[in-house]
């Protein structure tokens, strides 16, 4: 028989991670007097927009009890591969088209084969991704012999630098990605399953879920997202780089764990996500603005991320 | 008398809101088998887990042999010799069956340096297990023994320890019938050593066969404690449910009607050659030893299992489903015999597991509509008399007969025509399973072909119409409700010698 939750870990669980943001933006805003403007929160959102649009097909997958390792190189993969495609002298619209759709078709092909190796060969997603991730950054190599992929057409570069009013257009992408994965998460079937999946796969499938499908599914999402995340990247550096993306797969389970995600699946929202993507992008944010040492900057992420799942550990007491 | 091995006087436990233990006595003499009978929520789990110490009591006093004690934790109780064997097992799968019976226990030495002597760990394993008349291949993984294997060796486990005060969580859940006798041949020998054995158990019978005396909690308070032999099942049901229970099994006639399920020489796996039909206006009960084949046919016709060649026709049409999926669209639902590993999502809540399988009746658009699937749920609610605050609140806030209601109302949802129930009253308490009974006697005037697979002979002859036994693979009988009596069915279940063996 449970015990009732104490009043502590009540706020903790409803608003925990929300209130540490506001905390946060709170105390920046008083430390720093460059830290609350328009112009450098729009700043931040435009920096978090990359690992945060990745962390929502993240979500997907850890909400299904499984992990993609492979997001990091995919950034880097789909970058060049767009690149590349964009330098073939096709004309202006054509090329657009070729290039964004090759690096987003990598993506979700990508995903699919994570999907299929999952279910078909039941090799574990750590071991599946894991895998990819060194196979795509080598790919991204290879192709580039290393270097990077300049002298792109005019124009590409405007798709990350530009402005729809004032606001970035990636932090304009991440919204409306956020929006319709909360959307496909809290109101559909597909959103529903990849719940039921992650709660208690034997379950669902006895429930007659076609699990494998949902779990393909899934990875392609998240492949998907991450090939966007890669092309709007090479956008804002004007290039493809192939070396793009390192470690992100870290940063984004960061976030994802931080919103409140549980790695065992089933529970967690991409509101969190989004809340945990911020939480971390601010704290990057204004630790530069105090002039904090990049290194010591590393130290207190690392600590943040402690403190925020020892926070979620509380709350499910 | 001489003073008793264990006396628990007074105890109390306060939950926030809910008084869980109000002033309990309970007590237990040396090579006595006392049992603790309620229904869930009533108690017994709290008062056992206090005695062994992992729950602290707010008020009492517990003595062991006449003296005061205090056991503040699991180690506490061990050291006095308090041994609990819990429902769930606590083996460790990949340890062998020696390095579980001494785990624990291994010689001080240097820390962990000590190098094990797993010589002498399997001597010691295979001399406790022969105080149980056992003999087990003690170098086998945990994991791979059947349930009835790992019971004993949690029972060797505590033996191991000196082991004084025995306390047995339903140790007959997942035995056959068989196996039980075995265990109760076990707690026999036991009660000679002088060991205090408590036995809790949902299924009454076994409490007449086992018990010396019998304490009856309700809602936290002990209403009785005396002799088995001065009762009788009627008397302690009343005792347990507070009223009069008006009858166990409210069987209804039904006029039979056309088949509803037919299978034909079905092979699959280990079943061998399988025929039957399910009719309407009946329960169709199917028995067997654990490990006979009957969880292995449900599934194979879930669709959850492959077939190699047979026909099943359900309702005069060819049912072959490659999936539940497949299964569930054509009409046919499985109540699984663990509902909280098979069949529910415990994160999910009433409305969100009931709704499950049948989403698409609720979408509009791309949207599932919330409104209609709330009302859904609360319909079914309404109609199972699933007892919850609302429809939102967790499954994992309901009792287990309230928890299976939701799986019936999730089956009823994609309008089954044939329901398979595997252990549908396993773990549920008195009450609880007359109303699931109820329900089932419902389905079957609505039409619904219903299948009840169940390890409780008294269940299966108190509402089956015919019984078919399952033994290695094999049904060897389908006893009509006429000839179908406890003996007729174990020499069925019984039938092939290498049965037994296998069995499990």
């Amino acid at each position: 028989m449970p015990a009732e939750r104490s009043t502590l870990s009540r706020i903790l669980s409803d608003y925990g991670i929300g209130a540490a943001f506001v905390l946060e933006l709170a105390l920046f805003s008083v430390l720093s007097p460059h830290f609350a403007t328009v112009d450098n929160l729009l700043n931040v959102t435009l920096q978090t927009s990359i690992t945060a649009i990745i962390a929502v097909g993240m979500t997907f997958v850890i909400l299904t009890a499984g992990i993609d390792l492979s997001v990091g190189s995919l950034v880097a993969l789909s970058g060049v591969l767009t690149t590349v495609v964009l330098r073939a002298d096709l004309p202006v619209p054509l090329a657009y088209g070729a290039g964004l759709g090759a690096g987003l078709l990598l993506g979700a092909l990508s995903g699919a084969v994570a999907g299929i190796l999952v279910t078909r060969f039941r090799i574990t997603p750590f071991i599946v991704t894991l895998a990819l991730m060194t196979i795509w950054r080598g790919t991204a190599f290879v192709i580039t012999e290393g270097r990077p992929v300049w002298e792109l057409p005019e124009g590409f570069s405007e798709i990350a630098r530009g402005r729809v009013f004032f606001i970035p257009i990636p932090t304009l992408i991440m919204i409306v990605v956020f929006a319709l994965a909360h959307f496909v998460l809290t109101r559909t079937k597909f959103g529903r399953y990849v719940y039921a999946v992650g709660g208690n796969s034997e379950a669902a499938r006895l429930a007659g879920i076609r699990i494998d499908r949902v779990l393909v599914q899934v990875y392609m999402l998240s492949g998907l997202l991450s090939a966007l995340s890669g092309i709007l990247l090479a956008s804002r550096v004007d290039s493809g780089q192939p070396n793009a993306g390192l470690m992100y797969e870290l940063d984004v389970i960061a976030a994802v764990v931080v919103g409140g995600t549980s790695l065992f699946g089933g529970r967690g929202t991409v509101i969190g996500t989004l809340i945990g993507s911020l939480l971390i992008g601010v704290l990057r944010n204004g630790l530069n603005l105090m002039n904090v040492e990049s290194y010591v900057q590393q130290v207190v992420v690392g600590v943040v991320i402690l403190l925020a799942v020892m926070m979620d550990r509380l709350r499910k007491r | 008398m001489a003073s008793p091995l264990l006396a628990m006087t007074g105890i109390v436990k306060e939950y926030p809101g809910v008084r869980a233990l109000d002033r309990v006595d309970f007590d237990l003499y040396a090579g006595e088998v006392h049992c603790l009978v309620g229904e869930n929520g009533a108690g017994k789990s709290t008062l056992m887990k206090i005695l062994g110490g992992a729950v602290q009591m707010d008020g009492g006093t517990i003595a062991i042999d006449g003296r005061k004690t205090v056991i503040g934790s699991p180690v506490d109780a061990q050291r006095l010799g308090i041994g609990v064997i819990y429902q769930d097992f606590r083996l460790v799968d990949e340890l062998s069956v020696a390095e579980n019976i001494v785990l624990g226990q291994e010689p001080e030495g240097y820390g962990f340096l000590t190098v094990l002597d797993r010589k002498a760990e399997h001597k010691r394993a295979q001399e406790v297990l022969a105080l149980l008349g056992e003999s087990l291949d003690t170098r086998m993984p945990a994991g791979m023994l059947s349930a009835a294997k790992r019971q004993i060796v949690e029972i060797a486990k505590a033996l191991s320890r000196n082991v004084r005060i025995l306390v047995m969580d339903e140790p007959s859940a997942s035995l056959s019938d068989h196996e039980l006798n075995n265990l109760f041949a076990i707690i026999r020998r036991l009660k000679s050593e002088g060991v205090g054995v408590v036995y809790i158990s949902h299924r009454l019978e076994e409490i007449f066969s086992i018990g010396d005396r019998v304490t009856v909690l309700r809602d936290g308070s002990r209403v009785e404690t005396g002799a088995v032999q001065r009762m009788d099942r009627r008397t302690l049901i009343r005792l347990m449910v507070g009223r009069e229970l008006e009858q166990e099994f409210p069987r209804e006639d039904f006029a039979p009607g056309g088949e509803i399920l037919r299978v034909d020489h079905l092979n699959a796996g280990m079943l061998k050659d399988i025929s039957l039909s399910v009719k309407e206006g009946e329960i169709f009960g199917i028995a067997g030893l654990v490990g006979a084949g009957r969880s292995e046919l449900a599934h194979v016709l879930f669709g959850a299992g492959v077939r190699d060649s047979g026909s099943v026709l359900l309702k005069g049409e060819i049912f072959d489903p490659r999936s539940p999926g497949e299964a569930i669209e054509a009409g046919c639902g499985l109540l699984t015999e663990d509902r909280n590993r098979y069949g529910l999502i415990l994160q999910m809540n009433v409305r969100e597991n009931v709704t499950l399988s049948n989403l698409r009746e609720l979408v509009r658009g791309l949207v599932i509509d919330r409104r209609s699937e709330r009302t859904t749920a609360e319909r079914f609610a309404r109609q199972l008399k699933i007892k919850a605050p609302s429809v939102e609140v967790s499954v994992e806030t309901l009792s287990g007969g309230n928890r299976q209601k939701v799986i019936l109302a999730r089956w009823l949802f994609t309008q089954s025509k044939l329901l398979i129930f595997d252990e549908p009253t396993a773990g549920i308490d008195v009450g609880a399973k007359r109303e699931i009974y109820m329900l089932m006697n419902d389905l079957v005037r609505r039409g619904i072909g219903v299948i009840m697979i169940s390890s409780d002979l008294s269940e299966l002859l108190g509402m089956c119409n015919r019984i078919a036994v399952m033994c290695d693979g094999r049904i060897t009988g389908i006893l009509k409700r006429e000839e179908a009596t406890q003996e007729a069915i174990l020499s069925l279940a019984t039938q092939f010698a290498e049965a037994e063996d296998h069995a499990g």
